[in-house]
């Protein structure tokens, strides 16, 4: 066998020549050939080209913004508003600043969202469950429905349940009365709900205090029975906590916590109750119908994608079929439903920004509002996609951390 | 279908009773599911069926089937639009009759919609005889492309290259020029109706790809100044909802320019419309581009290929083959998108109707026919483009590749 010739017999020949920075001394590729430098030069360019672009839009502006006397700071948010909202959480008056306002909007939103995600998130389920369904008509009816919903765009559905639904409904003397009861006119919706009393704090924190102490306990719980074998009831416990908590706290705060409110008709209008604006139910039964279908679309897939030999093998260890679907079926669908049920989530968020055209006072319309109000296009702007991003900046952040939990449990 | 001759292979056919009890009636509670979707139905079908028929008017509908159809455009310049039709109808013979399947059954059944246009049971008032006729040239046009196809010896490359040429035809005889007599200038406030729907979406479409491919080439791309930028662009366009583009296009883009520099409404929302077509259509390409192996790439720069024609030659056209069901389905999206428009002013579909609905005091609670008539020509054409991509992915088999 030859000897394998040593490395260090030749010596390194640019290195050792001199101590001259390497690009006097480089030899062999061209300057113009050399992939680095062609890197470097694309990337100067680009980000050239970018800074000019984002300078030449700037520039414009400022000078758009002092040719009308117009700052281009966020001080004007102090400034009180002068405009009514229609409908707002927290209190509100035209006297209010600005950022007040666009935050009545903001709020406007995440209460439309969070209504809209869970209703459609029930709708969606029941769907798909329906769709699923081993009875041909049902199934059809099903995806008969879907098939309508998601081939029509959102605000032609909008358009109907606004335009030609919701202001079309009788005068509030003829109000449409279902059970319950509710009140549909143009008024909007009465309808007889919860109201709070002044002992509702205290008892919130009953509440509170529940939900945190069944999550913890049925944790340990159930920590405790994969631990030791024995069976602790640990679903059962969390339920007695989550139920039995706000019932002593009802007893303890002293009155009732909520009282019913029912919708009385008077001269000239309805009074208690819950009411909803027919802006608010119109946007809202337009996106949980829209979104309802895809939601369905979503589990379905997620659903149908547990294997068949998962359900096969819990029968075969014994277990009941709420077991299998609770402690197999279940886990195993929803990692594969989360993240396309929350990027729905996400559309519905971005969807409610269609309010404006209906009207409802959302972040956009607020921020709509007060451009055409101060003239502040630009801050509000952005302050408006800034929020918007965030949200689903936010959203993908969780997502991607639960798809690394997830992908952890894979195997 | 026959039944009763005994085959060999799959198990025989159930017998209508066996079908109706096995899927209506398998159990007791499929039973009672099947009793009341059965009464849903004929609840529904009874009042949708007396609704339509009985109680509804649908004279705002019947009556500005034009507008609709072309929104404002100017009465003695409506053959330009005829003419785009045409062409359409024959390209689409000319495809059926090179590729045959699913185009040419997709061609049958556009000549076959505009044969029904025709002889729909209108008065002669709002459909005229001269319009029938006119669409009726349409089938025959189809014929005379299909003709063409099954006969001319055409590559089928040419094909995406003729229908993309007949497109910035469209552009050009919908806008015309200012000192062309044959073809006056029509501004583009006049374009209206399903033609700028349409009008919107297939630029939003043709001229977000080329963005796109180059965002996601960008995003792929191991310049980090390059990639940090495609990524915050994609980023936001994506983060924010449609809306905000197109009023920040229609509203903030005018701030954003020189005062010299005027651009009309039609043209900002297009560019409002590209510009979030792009960002999609870029994430779109990158799941093509993550779909090549690596062994692509490696077999390239085996053949000694530069980055640049790696890339061109061998991972984009894979890539671009892989996302073509996705770009359809994009596109359907952005044809529903194109409502959208409405906020910033155009008088699309949906503005038509809303103007039609304003523009007679009669019409004032027939807010339901013309959104449901709006909703259907939605359906038909996202219903039947969905449908036609389907069978055509199938045919290819291009999700299998």
């Amino acid at each position: 066998m030859e000897p394998a010739p040593a490395r260090s017999s030749f010596p390194p020949m640019a290195n050792t020549a001199s101590s001259l920075p390497r690009f006097l001394t480089r030899k062999g590729v061209p300057l113009w050939r050399d992939v680095e430098v062609l890197k470097w030069t694309a990337q100067i360019v680009s980000a050239a080209l970018v800074i000019w672009f984002v300078y030449f839009f700037i520039s414009n502006v400022i000078r758009a913004a002092n040719a009308r006397n117009l700052g281009l700071g966020y001080g004007f948010l102090d400034n009180a508003a002068g405009f009514p909202i229609a409908e707002s959480v927290v209190p509100y008056d035209p006297s209010r600043s600005f950022g007040y306002a666009l935050w009545v909007g903001f709020l406007n939103t995440v209460k439309v969202s969070l209504v809209g995600i869970v209703l459609a998130t029930v709708l969606g389920l029941f769907i798909a469950l329906a769709r699923l369904s081993t009875n041909w008509l049902v199934s059809n009816l099903a995806g008969i429905y879907i098939n309508i919903i998601r081939n029509v765009p959102l605000l032609v559905q909008l358009f109907i349940w606004y335009f030609a639904v919701f202001q079309k409904l009788p005068p509030v003397r003829n109000a449409i009365a279902l059970p319950g009861p509710v009140y549909l006119s143009q008024r909007g919706l009465y309808m007889t709900g919860p109201a709070p009393t002044e002992t509702f704090r205290a008892w919130l924190v009953f509440v509170v205090a529940a939900v945190v102490l069944a999550g913890v306990l049925h944790r340990l719980l159930l920590r405790y029975q994969v631990q030791t074998g024995r069976t602790t009831y640990p679903l059962l416990s969390a339920t007695a906590v989550l139920l039995g908590l706000p019932l002593i706290g009802w007893l303890a705060v002293g009155s009732p916590p909520l009282t019913i409110t029912r919708p009385v008709l008077e001269r000239f209008n309805f009074v208690g109750g819950l009411r909803l604006t027919p802006e608010f139910v119109a946007l809202l039964v337009g996106l949980v119908i829209y979104t309802s279908a895809f939601i369905a679309e979503v589990m379905r897939g997620g659903i149908l994608a547990v294997h068949k030999g998962q359900v096969e093998a819990a029968k075969a260890l014994g277990f009941s079929t709420p077991q299998t679907l609770r402690l197999i079926v279940l886990p195993l669908a929803l990692r594969v439903i989360i993240p396309p049920l929350i990027s729905q989530y996400l559309n519905l968020t971005k969807n409610s920004s269609l309010a404006v055209i209906i009207g409802y006072p959302d972040l956009f319309f607020v921020g709509r509002t007060i451009i055409n109000q101060a003239g502040q296009a630009v801050p509000v702007f952005l302050l408006i996609m800034a929020v918007y991003l965030s949200l689903s900046l936010f959203t993908s952040a969780v997502l991607n951390v639960y798809n690394r939990k997830v992908q952890l449990v894979e195997r | 279908m026959s039944v009763g001759e005994t085959v060999i292979g799959p198990p025989a056919r159930p017998t209508p009773a066996q079908w109706v009890r096995k899927n209506l009636f398998s159990s007791p509670f499929n039973s009672a599911l099947t009793v009341i979707s059965v009464l849903v139905i004929v609840l529904a079908a009874r009042g949708i069926g007396r609704w339509v028929f009985v109680t509804a008017d649908w004279s705002p509908v019947v009556q500005s089937l034009r507008l609709f159809a072309v929104g404002p455009y100017p009465a003695e310049q409506l053959w330009r639009i005829w003419f785009i039709v045409y062409m359409v109808s024959f390209l689409m013979g000319v495809s059926g009759g090179r590729f045959g399947g699913t185009v040419r059954t997709f061609a049958v059944a556009l000549a076959v919609a505009f044969g029904v246009l025709a002889v729909l049971p209108i008065s002669p008032d709002y459909l005229p005889l001269d319009t029938r006729l006119r669409l009726l040239l349409n089938p025959v046009m189809a014929v005379a492309g299909y003709v063409v196809g099954r006969r001319a010896p055409i590559q089928a490359r040419w094909l995406p290259l003729a229908w993309l040429s007949s497109f910035a035809l469209t552009i050009v005889m919908l806008g015309g020029f200012r000192n062309v007599a044959l073809l006056p200038y029509v501004e583009s406030g006049k374009w209206g109706g399903l033609t700028l729907t349409f009008l919107l979406a297939l630029v939003g479409i043709v001229a977000s790809f080329p963005i796109g491919v180059l965002l996601a080439l960008g995003r792929q791309s191991n310049l980090p100044v390059v990639k940090a930028l495609c990524i915050v662009f994609i980023e936001v366009v994506r983060g924010v909802p449609l809306v905000t583009i197109l009023f920040m296009v229609s509203i903030i883009l005018p701030l954003f320019l020189p005062d010299n520099i005027r651009i009309d409404r039609v043209l900002r929302a297009m560019l409002g419309m590209t510009l979030f077509a792009a960002a999609y259509m870029a994430e779109n390409v990158r799941g093509g581009l993550q779909s090549i192996p690596r062994g692509q790439y490696e077999a390239a720069k085996a053949l000694g290929l530069t980055g640049f024609q790696t890339t061109l030659l061998i991972v984009l056209p894979q890539a671009l083959r892989v996302v073509i069901p996705a770009i359809v389905g994009q596109f359907i999206a952005l044809f529903m998108d194109t409502t959208l428009a409405i906020i910033v002013g155009l008088l699309e579909l949906l503005a038509v109707g809303r103007a039609v609905l304003n523009s007679n005091p009669a019409w004032l609670f027939r807010d339901m026919e013309v959104y449901l008539f709006i909703a259907l020509i939605f359906w038909i054409f996202t219903f039947s483009m969905s449908f036609a991509s389907r069978r055509v992915e199938a045919a290819v088999g291009l999700g299998k590749r």
